[in-house]
């Protein structure tokens, strides 16, 4: 199986503070990959490093087989790196729908024609076509999280990065949602995904990895990552 | 089944409006004194000076206050044209655009690197370093100006053919000709505006100005969009300033280069009328037009009264007149918006 994504020895610090410290993984094409860990570990740092938002100090990613340690984030979401945000960052001026025609126009490299369809059928998937026509700035938070991964999903991603896209939500908002994402692994996206709700996360993903203080901890499968006894201590008190 | 438009009852009855004015803007130097041809020459120009202000500030979020870098040296090109290399002052109008597009490139350059208001402040000292270089240019008057010559004003071409077409001296020929000039900048900069910002460009445009960040996460390639904007403004600024001075054929660099006529004028019509709204400036250069022949006379106190103007449109009505306006009726007569509208398939015969 082709790796989609890998980083190797990847750092990257904040002055003196190191939030990502010597990070290696890689991700097989079509797996979800979960990634948990206190706030403040280096989660979305890390997501950062992938779209190309933040260059790393040392250290190598490799995208669909490509050197793109330098590429500048843009093109790395042709190439098909979609992301979302952690605090949803809408086009507050444009509709709903436009956001989506901006996100598939753009990172597909197309025409607006030739895009609408495909941002209709994502608006249905996420339950937003009835704000299709909204200014995205007067949606609600569940609404916001939901534009967030639509956004994402417009962009046609052959590795979809989802921060925290649960958070905040309620039971059912949360299901709904986990339905989508679900259903997108389904088609055989790539996707990485950092959340504190972990059942939600578990009943995704088939692998684990474990960020604490910008280094791995651990990774792999979800239940017997869950089972050690480090990643127990970093998360008592936390849901299980 | 579904549909996505831009268009409105409201926007189909305002195209028909619009190309019904221009029509009569037109014809009417036939019937119109020259006293209302010289007005609407000045309203037409400031119109489209606004225009362009309000593409990269209120569309593009660049707030420049160095737009009078890119009417002098229209202005300035314009003349090096006629005096120096002996063309007709109506083509060497291109030449202004040219000088602007060139100017507006290190600008660009410079200015990008800036962040805010230090953006406004970057744009307005290449201006003031513009003008500087400018005033020393001594075979064009230097820091006092100069004037077009006679023989170049007396057989600007298709002046003479106005002139017997209308029955008119040469004087007011000359002022049909630049007035028809003028609307057709006008009508040519709007109707590229309009154009622009319904295709994907304007998407692109509105997402970077919303979030830069968020934008580049889906591939826009903001650095891109803002060149092309930015370059396209300064190119029909240099047109507009070269236009101006075809029709004064008097300059001087502090005329030329002046950021209260060509940049503090221009915001106060844009922020009044509405930024970031085509129809914004169509309503704030009225009110300007009102303001500027009541009240011109009273000097420095008429200019501190625009600036409280300003200031409380701001304050109590960001979005300006179109902005009040819009908010209780919902009327948006160049509508932009991509409306889905979804067709039911079971109400289909
Ligand atoms: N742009 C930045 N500049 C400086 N410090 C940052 C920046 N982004 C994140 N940090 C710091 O890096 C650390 C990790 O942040 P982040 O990756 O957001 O953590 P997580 O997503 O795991 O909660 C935090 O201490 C945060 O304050
Ligand atoms: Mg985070």
């Amino acid at each position: 199986m082709t790796d989609v994504l890998t980083l190797s020895h990847v750092s990257k610090s904040f002055g003196a503070l190191k939030v990502t410290d010597d990070v290696s993984f890689a991700v097989p094409k079509g797996q979800a990959l979960g990634i948990i860990g206190p706030n403040g570990a280096g989660k979305s740092t890390l997501f950062n490093l992938v779209t190309g938002n933040f260059l790393p100090d040392a250290g190598q990613i490799t995208l669909l087989g490509r050197d793109v340690t330098r590429t500048p984030a843009m093109e790395r979401v042709r190439m098909g790196v979609g992301r979302s945000f952690q605090i949803p960052q809408p086009f507050e001026g444009l509709t709903v729908f436009e956001n989506l025609l901006t996100a598939a126009a753009y990172g597909q490299g197309k025409r607006e024609a030739e895009v609408q369809d495909a941002c209709v059928a994502i608006l249905k998937d996420t339950e937003l076509l009835a704000k299709a026509n909204q200014l995205a700035g007067t949606l609600s938070l569940l609404d916001r999280k939901r534009l967030e991964l639509a956004r994402a999903m417009a962009t046609g991603p052959e590795l979809l990065l989802l921060d925290e896209i649960a958070g905040g939500l309620t039971e059912g908002e949360c299901q709904a949602l986990v339905a989508t994402i679900r259903g997108l692994h389904a088609q055989g996206v790539t996707i990485i995904w950092i959340e504190h709700v972990l059942h939600a996360l578990t009943s995704v993903v088939e692998r684990l990895l474990v960020l604490d203080f910008g280094r791995v901890i651990g990774i792999g499968d979800p239940d017997q990552i869950m089972a050690s006894k480090e990643v127990r201590e970093i998360y008592l008190g936390m849901e299980v | 089944m579904h549909q996505v438009t831009t268009r409105t009852r409201a926007s189909t009855i305002a195209g028909i409006a619009a190309l019904a004015l221009i029509a009569v803007g037109l014809i009417l130097p036939a019937f119109a004194p020259r006293s209302l041809i010289q007005d609407l020459f000045f309203i037409l120009t400031m119109l489209t000076l606004a225009q362009l202000w309000n593409l990269i500030a209120g569309f593009g979020g660049m707030v420049s206050v160095g737009q009078q870098a890119f009417v002098g040296i229209g202005a300035y090109a314009m003349f090096a044209g006629v005096i120096l290399m002996g063309w007709d002052p109506v083509p060497a109008i291109l030449l202004g655009g040219l000088a602007a597009f060139l100017l507006a490139i290190p600008m660009a350059f410079f200015a990008f690197r800036l962040a805010g208001a230090y953006f406004a402040i970057g744009t307005w000292v290449i201006a003031e370093v513009t003008r500087l270089v400018i005033a020393q240019w001594k075979t064009l008057g230097g820091g006092t100006g100069t004037s077009l010559p006679r023989e170049a004003t007396s057989d600007i071409i298709g002046v003479e053919t106005i002139a017997n077409l209308f029955g008119l001296r040469d004087a007011a020929a000359r002022d049909v000709l630049a007035y028809w000039l003028a609307l057709g900048l006008a009508v040519a900069t709007m109707a590229a505006i309009y154009a622009l910002l319904r295709s994907r460009t304007g998407l692109a445009l509105a997402a970077v100005r919303d979030n830069d960040n968020a934008a580049r996460s889906v591939g826009v390639d903001a650095r891109r969009v803002k060149w092309i904007v930015f370059l396209a403004a300064a190119t029909m600024t240099g047109l507009v300033g070269a236009l101006i001075y075809v029709q004064t054929a008097r300059i001087s660099p502090d005329a030329a280069f002046s950021v209260t006529n060509w940049t503090a004028y221009v915001i106060f019509i844009a922020v009044i009328g509405g930024i970031g709204r085509l129809e914004g400036p169509i309503l704030g250069v009225l009110v300007f037009w009102g303001l500027q022949t009541a009240f011109a006379d009273y000097g420095s106190w008429y200019l501190l009264a625009l600036g409280v103007l300003a200031i409380a449109t701001m304050l109590f009505a960001p979005r300006g007149l179109w902005g009040l306006i819009h908010d209780r009726t919902g009327l948006s007569l160049f509508p932009v918006q991509r409306r889905l509208i979804l067709i039911d398939e079971r109400s289909k015969p």
